[in-house]
């Protein structure tokens, strides 16, 4: 966990993993808490399968830059494919950690990080995913990785306040918030630091 | 509730505060988000507002024309080519003096063709006689828009307003805000009620009819006496939105601008970015400071004189390419508003941010960087130049 002032975000994705979702989630929960956030994915031509970024500030004081975050201190990769075409790692700040959507270890992954020293991270989102809510929706595993592993929220009470908003976002539909908050704390459990 | 939402979640509630009576509703990016929230609000029961859905965006602005002229209260929000479109109806209802309020979320026009941030839009109807208020973030898109009636309907000014906001950059992320009540809201917007109106059958009247030589001159400084007086209105609702809100807006915003050799000007989101850059540079012992400017028309140009009469070398932030070849239009009025000065500072203007090109807080630094060598040099070197853009292989 990082000491700065200010928690800043890039979630790295391919169109229609719901990586702009769980940006705004995470903005969402971190505003209810009390802080400052800021929650914004990059727009371009919307296509499914494209890769995609959104980015996350959250901080005890209002942050009035509106810039893309070119100096993370987290980066969230949601689809492993992308490591092969973005350098995901670009602007990564030394001390800060990357956390891949990925079956396999740390260890195994950071021969693909083109010479990222730091901190990795890695969850089997999908499998998680699609043994509790029956789908891949990689978005919800990671969400809780970076939680946990950025410490830019207290895990229980963002545990308490996302489920609050899972009841107004599914008020339709109920019986997902269950899986939902399964997902996330299986997710906190299972996430591998290397 | 949560207390984080977008700029076009934002706007959309505050239409939903104030109630009014007519949208004219018709979708584009990046404010499509408005009408689409809003006509929720419509299908809940939430409002009483008339939401008609038209074919185009001339036809948006042509239903709150009508719409106004008839008496009633109405709201529109476009972007881009959508406010190009209405282009014709924008001078329309600025000349029939009807206050109809628009969300403008600003977005590069084509071509190419670009969904993403720049001022090409709303700087193209910069002179169409509409007010036009600039926001820097959501909080500000919101207060904005709560502002825009009291200001556009008062006997004095009588005229359309424009709020924008910088699409996806404002419009698309979420940050924290700060909602009124909607029982405050509704007391400080009030009633729209006008003196005159085509369904008043008492004084029948016609609206916009074809004006001779004879008379559309008289016609024409009559809006720009509104235009001039909107100045003071502007100043006389912000005060009164503070005492609501606790907020306070001016015509333009002069940040760490006291005792600042170097400054810049700018509209909008980048202020921000900008602001945190100074911030840095101040750390460093530099004086530099920035002036965000917030009401665009009426233009503040003495106010703003007054403001870099002190300093040494000025950089303007032009975000929309005018194509006048002699610099783009926030450069062009504030280099004519210092042309009173007896001291003036130097000055240059930069084109950035076309088509979503992002500002860094580096590219502010070293646009000070460069205002320093000014100063000391007295040198403005190219006084038009763009930023960030890559250069042509030789």
């Amino acid at each position: 966990m990082l000491t700065n002032d200010m928690v800043e975000i890039r979630w790295h994705g391919r169109g229609g993993q719901g990586a702009k979702m769980a940006c705004m989630l995470l903005a969402e929960v971190a505003g209810l808490e009390g802080k400052f956030v800021q929650g914004f994915p990059e727009y371009g031509p919307e296509r499914m399968g494209a890769p995609i970024t959104a980015y996350n500030r959250i901080s005890d004081k209002r942050c009035s830059i509106h810039s893309n975050i070119y100096y993370p201190d987290y980066v969230v990769v949601l689809d492993e494919t992308l490591l092969d075409s973005v350098d995901v790692c670009e602007g990564l700040k030394e001390g800060g950690a990357i956390i891949i959507n990925t079956p396999g270890s740390p260890g195994q992954v950071r021969a693909k990080l083109r010479g990222w020293a730091g901190k990795v991270c890695t969850i089997d989102g999908r499998r998680i995913s699609e043994e509790i809510l029956g789908r891949n929706f990689p978005n919800t595993p990671l969400l809780a990785a970076v939680v946990k592993i950025s410490g830019a929220l207290a895990v229980d009470r963002f545990l308490a306040d996302i489920e609050e908003s899972f009841k107004h976002k599914f008020a339709a539909k109920p019986q997902v918030i269950e899986g939902n908050m399964a997902t996330l704390k299986k997710s906190m459990e299972e996430v591998q630091v290397g | 509730m949560s207390n984080c939402f977008s700029g076009n979640e934002a706007v959309a509630y505050a239409m939903k505060q104030i109630n009014p009576d007519v949208m004219g509703a018709f979708p584009i990016t990046p404010s499509t988000e408005i009408p689409e929230y809003f006509a929720q609000y419509v299908a809940n029961g939430e409002v009483n507002t008339e939401y008609v859905t038209v074919e185009s965006e001339h036809s948006s602005m042509s239903v709150c024309i009508a719409a106004e002229a008839a008496g009633a209260r109405s709201v529109c929000a476009t972007s881009s080519c959508g406010l190009a479109l209405m282009y014709e109806m924008l001078y329309v209802a600025a000349s029939c003096r009807l206050p109809i309020t628009l969300a403008c979320v600003t977005r590069a026009l084509s071509g190419p063709i670009n969904i993403n941030n720049d001022h090409s839009d709303s700087m193209g109807a910069r002179d169409t006689g509409w007010i036009q208020i600039y926001a820097e973030n959501n909080q500000e898109a919101y207060d904005n828009f709560i502002m825009a009636m009291p200001i556009g309907e008062t006997a004095s000014v009588r005229l359309p307003v424009m709020t924008c906001m910088d699409g996806f950059i404002t419009s698309h992320a979420v940050e924290n805000i700060e909602f009124l009540d909607t029982e405050v809201v509704r007391k400080f917007v009030g009633e729209y009620n006008p003196e005159n109106y085509l369904l008043k059958k008492e004084n029948p009247l016609a609206v916009g009819p074809y004006d001779i030589s004879a008379y559309y001159m008289e016609h024409k400084v009559l809006e720009a006496e509104a235009m001039k007086a909107a100045k003071a209105r502007i100043l006389e609702v912000a005060d009164e939105f503070a005492k609501i809100s606790g907020r306070h807006y001016g015509l333009f915003e002069e940040y760490r601008m006291e005792d600042a050799e170097l400054a810049m000007v700018l509209i909008g989101s980048s202020a921000g970015t900008a602001k945190a850059a100074v911030d840095q540079l101040r750390e460093q012992g530099v004086k530099a400071g920035l002036i965000k400017v917030r009401v665009f028309r009426p233009f503040p140009g003495e106010e703003l004189a007054q403001a870099l009469s002190k300093t040494k070398a000025v950089a303007v932030m032009d975000k929309s390419e005018g194509f006048s070849a002699n610099g783009g239009p926030l450069f062009a009025e504030t280099r004519s508003a210092l042309y009173d000065l007896k001291q003036r500072p130097h000055l240059i203007d930069i084109v950035f941010g076309l088509g979503g090109r992002d500002l860094k807080t580096e590219d502010v630094e070293n646009i000070f960087a460069r205002l320093a060598d000014i100063a000391a040099t007295g040198e403005t070197g190219p006084v038009y130049t763009h930023l960030g853009q890559r250069q042509r292989r030789k």
